[in-house]
């Protein structure tokens, strides 16, 4: 079988003891591109870190399965060994532990015991990968994420995708903070990524990542909730017209949810 | 069991010790009249720590010779992992139990009139120049009882002296390893640096005895007109040893002392490093890593005391507390009147990793003087699980990211240890420690 898929069902997430996701369903199979648009404030964040397993999320309902495997029953590095990675909206700064330390490390643990990447080629690779990324090489010695300007900061997730070689990335508002050089280099990097072992789930909020990355397709979160899929026209018209046509549709008048409003 | 503070050792007793050490009259004196003082003088009271049950009586003092070791092809197991075998210290002291095992001073060093050599042979060969500074502007004989009790019992130690205008490179390295169990270690090591030279000095002690016993531990550093010391250390008394450390340091105009500490000690201890910078523009780093374990309990007091117009003093202490340990970190700038633009600055923070364990960070700044710049941060807390769940979101596992985070936070005292091989054995140690 070509790639992995990784199934969402009904899926309902609290914060809290909040309501955020009030039923998500998706689908995402091997070398599919998916976006999920929409207002700030609808859950779209909340879904990302749920698959992922940040602590303060609970799942109260529903299921994620990467493969038939049960996702939530894994703890957050077994999520990221099955192959899932999340690039963050906030990375956390990890004082003392060089950059290049901390992605060997978790270059090795992905790669598992006896299968470790010896030092030389790792740092081959780390240095095709900055320099793809148009990353200043002395970032690898700097501290993780310590001083990094928003836009290093999003740059660094994208190389660890890039070194971790997931099954399936999501991409937390990936193109916030970038400007529009940072932005282009930044979407040829995800779509060095496209095969049919790589799929990913772009969250974002504007349009104008997708004049560089070509979804397959294209999902509005509002109220917690999916509650429109379709193809890159959905997003066009979205960019053109905003959400009150899809509001009206769906006889939806706020489209937030919970206390993130 | 009562708790006993009250000593045995007579008038006989010393002036037999210091005798069969050779040693010059005025330090037979200095002994016998500290000696007089230990009953009378309270004993220190370390801010937050209770010591009123610690063991400071129960050791064996006398004066105990370890075998010599003459090549250090040939190290023994205990302290083998201390060394970076492809790359040995050119100058190095080790001292087993109370006698130097292994001397070595580049011949260049010695021709520029480098002293570094154990402290009974410097009192022979050197005696007013170690006279001129054992206990008398650094560390004073009378501050409390331990002090006292230190003049009185020295039992080892080392002599550094580096003259006017020589700058030395490469680190001189400094071993003690009370390898006898129940050993006490009345240790006393000079550093001095004459004007406008300079010195890299890293000093481990080892022990691993487990009968109990005491270290007590007095070290002056003087930096002199311009002078540079960078002074590292790593200590690892073993858990039945109750240890009383006492780092001093001295920096005349324009001189600067920089302190790099792991403390690494299994047995209840009491670490007190005061900076005084005495002279205009002297400058200070004082930074202290600390892995507790067990039920340590300790007491770690940096000082840093402005004197000099434009003298600054920087005060970075980090602490990982596991199991029941606790820790009792006192950052204190003091600024005294007539230092003006001078700057006093104290960071003390505490990783806690366990339920039980305990940490305590007090910045303190006392400040007689307008004209002064000053700040201080602090803080105690457990992991961040933001930090956990980013590193674990990479694959890293939990014990993994924990370790990752531990070292992270010591890193920047760490990095600063001016011998490579001793960058390494602290990291081992901080390894060993907290896993």
């Amino acid at each position: 079988m070509a790639g992995s898929t990784l199934e969402i069902k009904d899926l309902h997430v609290s914060v809290e003891g909040n309501e955020i996701l009030k039923g998500v369903n998706l689908t995402i199979k091997g070398g599919e591109f998916h976006v999920i648009m929409g207002p700030n404030g609808t859950g779209k964040s909340t879904l990302s870190s749920a698959i992922m397993g940040h602590p303060s999320y609970e799942v109260t309902k529903g299921s994620i399965h990467l493969d038939g495997e049960d996702v939530l029953e894994m703890e957050v590095d077994e999520r990221a060994r099955a192959g899932l990675f999340l690039a963050m909206q906030y990375p956390s700064e990890i004082s003392g532990v060089t950059t290049s330390d901390f992605l060997r490390s978790s270059m090795n643990a992905v790669r598992g015991e006896g299968n470790e990447i010896p030092l030389m080629k790792f740092i081959k690779q780390m240095d095709k990968k900055l320099d793809a990324l148009e990353i200043d090489k002395n970032m690898a010695q700097r501290y993780l994420n310590e001083g990094f300007s928003g836009g290093e900061k999003k740059r660094n997730e994208i190389l660890q995708m890039s070194l971790l070689e997931p099954k399936i990335a999501i991409l937390d508002e990936i193109d916030s903070g970038l400007d529009i050089d940072a932005l282009k280099i930044v979407s040829d990097a995800i779509n060095d990524m496209r095969s049919e072992n790589f799929s990913t789930l772009i969250i974002t909020h504007y349009q104008r990542l997708l004049n560089y990355i070509k979804p397959d397709v294209v999902h509005v979160m509002m109220q917690g909730r999916i509650v429109k899929t379709g193809g890159p026209e959905l997003a066009k018209r979205l960019e053109e017209e905003g959400y009150e046509w899809l509001k009206e549709e769906l006889g939806i008048q706020d489209e937030t949810v919970g206390e993130q409003a | 069991m009562t708790v006993d503070t009250k000593l045995t050792y007579t008038n006989e007793y010393i002036e037999q010790f210091s005798q069969d050490r050779n040693e010059p009259e005025w330090m037979k004196t200095l002994r016998l009249e500290a000696l007089e003082q230990v009953e009378h003088l309270d004993m220190p009271e370390p801010d937050k720590t209770k010591i009123v049950r610690w063991n400071f009586t129960r050791f064996h003092h006398d004066f105990v010779s370890g075998e010599n070791i003459s090549s250090l092809d040939h190290l023994p197991e205990e302290i083998k992992d201390f060394f970076d075998q492809d790359n040995l210290p050119e100058n190095l002291l080790i001292q087993r139990n109370h006698s130097i095992a292994h001397a070595a001073l580049s011949k260049e060093l010695k021709e520029k009139g480098v002293i570094f050599t154990d402290i009974f042979t410097a009192m022979n060969e050197h005696s007013e120049l170690v006279e001129k500074y054992y206990m008398k502007d650094g560390v004073a004989v009378d501050e409390h009882r331990l002090t006292a009790l230190h003049a009185a019992l020295m039992n080892g130690g080392i002599f550094v002296y580096v003259p006017k205008n020589v700058q030395i490179e490469e680190p001189l390295q400094a071993v003690f390893w009370q390898e006898k169990p129940g050993l006490a270690y009345f240790n006393h090591v000079i550093v001095v640096a004459e004007q406008n030279s300079s010195l890299n000095y890293v000093e481990n002690y080892i022990s691993n005895s487990e009968e109990e016993t005491v270290a007590n531990i007095v070290t002056e550093v003087f930096a002199n007109d311009n002078a540079k010391i960078s002074f590292g250390a790593v200590d690892n008394f073993a858990e039945n040893t109750t240890v009383y450390t006492n780092r001093r340091g001295i920096a005349k105009r324009d001189a600067t002392i920089n302190w790099a500490i792991g403390q690494m000690n299994d047995g209840n201890t009491i670490f007190e490093n005061i900076t005084e910078l005495v002279g205009d523009n002297s400058l200070s780093h004082a930074n202290t890593v600390t892995v507790g374990r067990g039920k340590l309990i300790q007491n770690i007091t940096a000082k840093t005391i402005h004197w000099g117009k434009n003298s600054e003093g920087y005060i970075l202490q980090h602490g990982v507390m596991k199991d029941s340990a606790s820790n009792v970190f006192n950052g204190i700038g003091k600024i005294e009147n007539g230092a003006s633009g001078s700057n006093a600055e104290q960071t003390s923070r505490v990783l806690m990793l366990s339920e039980k364990a305990r940490g305590d960070a007090n910045p303190i700044l006392l400040i007689e003087e307008d004209d002064v710049m000053a700040g201080h941060a602090a803080s105690v807390g457990k992991v961040d699980p933001m930090q956990m769940y980013y590193l674990m979101s990479r694959g890293i596992t939990r014990k993994e990211a924990e370790r990752l985070i531990i070292h992270g936070f010591l890193e920047p005292v760490v990095a600063e240890l001016p011998l490579e091989s001793v960058k390494k054995q602290l990291k081992q140690v901080i390894e060993r420690k907290i896993n």
